[in-house]
């Protein structure tokens, strides 16, 4: 029945579907449309002038048609952007122990200064005389970035650490150029346990890619390099600490290998919140390095960017580094923007990198200081080894109980026997409150589990996490495998059906046919 | 150190726990002779009011667009961003998560991706678009890459109208990948030919439109062009309002879209964070590369999304990914999007004719000026001014006088002989007094 509003009379008729709440709403946790599905074509949520008459200048190529989008008041817009944050985990809210990913608190110090108008309304092609405090953040971070590495020069404009990546490894290419080696210096060395993006970047411009095997220890050892290395290497890409949380103890034995067999090295700097103030990678013969402003020094990972990801260069690599760069001249400081008459091997992208971001790492940096820093290293470190210590008797690793760097690696073999998978054992962190750690990373291990807690994890923190962690793990291996296998049972969603996306892949909303209404 | 929760206290019953003597054991790995007894070169650890007082003094020492009449474009736009832009993604759950590789508590991320997608999609009228590249130039680099593994040919054709930045990306990638580049003359009046340059080798012919000149092009013939020797169309744009006005290329038969989408949203930040837009037609969305958020279903038959076609991507794929890229521009994306679903295609199109009102108002208030002459005869929101004597000095003055008057292009392209040119750019946020002060600065600098 339905009143003379077209309301339904009896309880349940508007849907008849058996459901908790009308709604299918739990209290606080209340599903969002799509922007598409609340309709607001033919309106805005901005007011904004119209102007009067004028002749148009676009020479006949004026659009005819609106773009089809709705526009919400703001009141709808603030309300479905809360709802849908509502939906994410995230550091702010609790341990997110995403392995090689470095998720650290992120100081809101750096937010108020990233957004003072000096940095955030600053146009990039301003006269450089109207930008000279902007300039000189960027020396100062550089500065930073260059003394607590140890290297000599440094590229800040790749925009994110794989971008980073491909600036070092252009560097490199760049040198081998100058030296006329191009031809026969085609390969570079990649360890299996290194994350995708080095292979990847070392594939893009030209590369052949060989790897090279870790020893039974989850290190790479001088003879295993040295076996592969030859006139025809360009280069070793290694991470260190390693994606195994542990330090690469033969590092310099594998450098000079590699520089005395003609080739440089490209360390993967991802992990370098490990080693802040303990030791600089300048001191271990690295040539080309990244480091990922939003990992070690705190700029926010935003769902997935932006990052960041400078490049320290060793004396070797200097003279090719990208435009743009700094020049100190008379006093002031000028951006040369053009590679004319230097060896700059070219441009990485528009403008000068992502100034936001230096802003926000040099508010970290000036935070911490030079002690604080090397403090908040030793702290990761710390924690990724007390989580080992409260965990190494129930949960396996596949390198022994050693200690390890900033992170601290399992594998599943613990796990044998008990239907349950590294993944269903994540997806039950989940219910827990926590965020997984890294799974199935690095692919050297099998059912990887990679924990980084970092620094800013408090002990009581730390001390729940085990906790929970051994009540899962006994649960396992109890044989409550359902726990598993239906987990997560109270996020926002069920396990989601990811053969389904790319099997027949929507990547768009489009507008439903009204079923029922068309036929009458 | 207000950012690192331990006490002196913890530390010691903590490695006790572990079972070292000192936290020295743990760093056991590091060869002796290479470890260092922390950063002397480096000042200590400051408070919260000291830092702020060294970032303002810097920030201090920097014109801001707002606090001047302001007319710099040229591949960065400043617009207005609505106020619930820059607090929503603020929000510690947008602002704090990671990539959504745990997608069961990460369906806000996830929902957005999906929006913007579609609101990219169809701003662009093209079948599919990914969930952000880094910026602009970056896009157009993996652009021209993308045409190359699509055709399976190496050689792309740059108009002289594309942002002599993005060329320069996209050359340093090409060179360091042997691929072939044909880079057409700088065309500040439009009329380059490059239809001519296409031959049976091109994979691609990239256009920009406004282009960096400012000028309309017509991207119906060249694509066509494109199409009958086997070469796709790559359409750039560094204005994405623009949009709201003008043809999308997607309607002039664009294979890939590629655009810098910064003016939606997005602050200035001298140069960055901004964020890329890249869309293409269905047939080639597995060439794409970015990342992909999809439709899907969860256990319980509900509707979510989860990031899809990864065996594209480089954790999976290794050296044969289609791109080395690992994030996208997230936060970025996320102010574009929230400022379009705000817009709607309406507010779009509102925002376009105003920014073209003032740029027509500007260029007509020009017309009487001596030693000046507006060079584009069509353009949008921006166009190109030739001035008598060194466009860069005479910029350097009307900083001087309080006016940042916009772009020579010889800043762009220094040896170009085109050092009379500068690039104005108009947007909402002047006034007219702004463009009487743009004038008599001009008058004064010349």
């Amino acid at each position: 029945m339905l009143n003379n509003q077209g309301r339904p009379t009896q309880a349940g008729e508007a849907h008849g579907l058996a459901r908790e709440t009308f709604t299918g709403n739990r209290a606080l946790e209340i599903d969002e449309a799509l922007i598409f599905d609340q309709g607001g074509f033919d309106r805005t949520g901005v007011d904004i002038d119209e102007p009067e008459e004028f002749a148009d200048r676009l020479g006949g190529l004026a659009r005819k048609n609106r773009a089809d989008l709705p526009g919400l008041a703001e009141p709808q817009a603030v309300r479905h952007y809360v709802r849908l944050s509502r939906k994410n985990y995230s550091i702010d809210a609790g341990l997110f122990p995403l392995g090689s990913c470095t998720m650290k608190h992120n100081p809101r110090l750096n937010e108020k200064m990233a957004r003072l108008p000096g940095f955030a309304d600053v146009h990039p092609l301003q006269p450089q005389s109207t930008v000279q405090g902007a300039l000189a953040l960027m020396q100062e971070l550089s500065r930073w970035l260059l003394s607590s590495t140890g290297m000599e020069a440094v590229a800040l404009s790749p925009k994110a650490g794989a971008h980073g990546e491909l600036c070092g490894m252009m560097a490199i290419k760049a040198a081998i150029v100058s030296r006329g080696e191009q031809e026969t210096r085609k390969t570079v060395l990649v360890p299996d346990s290194a994350h995708g993006t080095n292979p990847a970047t070392a594939a893009l411009i030209g590369f052949e890619v060989e790897s090279v095997p870790a020893g039974e220890d989850g290190l790479v050892h001088p003879a295993a390099v040295r076996e592969k290395l030859g006139p025809h290497v360009a280069a070793i890409m290694l991470t260190n600490p390693n994606t195994c949380g542990l330090f690469e103890r033969e590092i310099s034995e594998i450098a000079d290998a590699v520089h005395q067999a003609g080739g440089y090295f490209y360390c993967d700097g991802a992990n370098f919140n490990a080693i802040v103030g303990v030791a600089r990678p300048g001191d271990l013969g690295v040539d080309a390095m990244h480091i990922n402003l939003h990992k070690t020094f705190s700029t926010p990972h935003g769902g997935g960017g932006p990052g960041s990801g400078p490049v320290v260069l060793s004396e070797r690599l200097a003279a090719f580094a990208p435009v743009p760069f700094l020049r100190q001249k008379d006093g002031a400081l000028t951006l040369v923007e053009d590679t004319e008459g230097s060896q700059a091997f070219g441009r990485m992208t528009a403008f000068h990198g992502q100034m936001g971001m230096y802003v926000r790492a040099l508010s970290y940096m000036l935070s911490h200081g030079g002690d604080g820093l090397r403090q908040a290293s030793q702290d990761a470190v710390l924690n990724a080894n007390y989580v080992r210590a409260g965990l190494s008797d129930l949960f396996s690793q596949p390198f022994g109980d050693r200690p390890c760097m900033h992170e601290v690696l399992f594998d599943e073999s613990w796990l044998k026997g008990t239907d349950v998978t590294t993944l269903d054992f994540a997806k039950a962190l989940i219910d827990e409150g926590y965020h997984p750690m890294t799974v199935y990373f690095p692919l050297v291990v099998k059912g990887a589990m990679l924990i980084e807690p970092t620094e800013s994890e408090s002990k009581a923190s730390l001390d729940l996490f085990i906790m929970a962690m051994r009540d899962l793990a006994l649960r396992a291996l109890r044989g409550e495998k359902e726990r598993f296998a239906t987990a997560p049972r109270f996020a926002p969603r069920a396990r989601l059906d990811e053969t389904r996306a790319a099997r027949s892949p929507v990547l768009k909303w489009t507008a439903r046919a009204p079923v029922a209404e068309a036929a009458e | 150190m207000r950012y690192l929760p331990h006490s002196p206290q913890n530390r010691a019953d903590m490695l006790a726990r572990i079972g070292v003597a000192s936290i020295d054991d743990l760093f056991v790995d590091i060869p002796k002779d290479k470890l260092i007894d922390g950063l002397p070169d480096l000042p200590r650890h400051k408070g919260e009011i000291e830092v702020e007082r060294i970032l303002s003094g810097m920030a201090g020492r920097n014109v801001s667009a707002g606090s001047v009449p302001f007319f710099v474009g040229a591949g960065a736009y400043k617009h207005h961003v609505p106020a619930s832009v820059d607090h929503l993604i603020q929000r510690s759950e947008f602002l704090t998560s990671y990539t959504p590789y745990q997608p069961e508590i990460a369906q806000g991320t996830l929902q957005y991706m999906f929006e913007f997608q579609t609101q990219v999609a169809r701003l662009t009228s093209m079948d599919v678009a990914n969930a952000s590249m880094y910026d602009g130039s970056t896009g157009c680099a993996e652009a021209v890459l993308m045409a190359h593994r699509a055709t399976r040919r190496r050689k792309a054709v740059l108009s002289g109208g594309l942002h002599p930045h993005y060329a320069d990306v996209v050359r340093t990638v090409s060179d360091m990948a042997s691929d072939a580049v044909v880079t057409m003359a700088p065309d500040p009046l439009a009329t380059e030919n490059i239809i001519a340059a296409i031959d049976k080798e091109t994979s691609c012919v990239v256009v920009q439109s406004p282009d960096v000149f400012g000028n309309l092009r017509d991207l119906k013939p060249i694509a066509d062009a494109c199409h009958a020797n086997g070469a796709l169309l790559v359409a750039v744009f560094t204005e994405v309002v623009s949009l709201g006005l003008v043809t999308p290329p997607g309607e002039m038969g664009a294979d890939i879209v590629v655009g810098e989408g910064q003016s939606i949203g997005n602050a200035l930040n001298f140069g960055g964070p901004y964020v890329g837009l890249f869309a293409t037609r269905d047939k080639f969305v597995r060439q794409m590369p970015g990342r992909l958020c999809g439709e899907t279903v969860d256990a319980n038959g509900k509707r979510g999304f989860v990031l899809t076609l990864s065996t594209r991507e480089q954790h999976i794929r290794r050296e044969k990914a289609t791109s080395n890229i690992c994030t996208n521009s997230g936060l970025c994306a996320l102010a574009f999007t929230i400022h379009m679903t705000l817009l709607g295609g309406v507010g779009l199109e509102r925002l376009a004719r105003l920014n073209h009102a003032n740029a027509v108002k500007l260029a007509d208030m020009l017309k009487g000026v001596s030693g000046v002459e507006v060079l584009s005869k069509t353009f949008f929101n921006e166009f190109t001014l030739r001035v008598k004597g060194d466009a860069a000095a005479i910029i350097e003055k009307m900083a001087g006088a309080g006016v940042l008057g916009g772009v020579p292009v010889s800043r762009l392209l220094p040896n170009a002989g085109l050092d009379d040119l500068v690039i104005v750019a108009n947007t909402e946020v002047n006034t007219d007094d702004d463009r009487a002060a743009f004038v008599a600065a001009l008058k004064g600098a010349i």
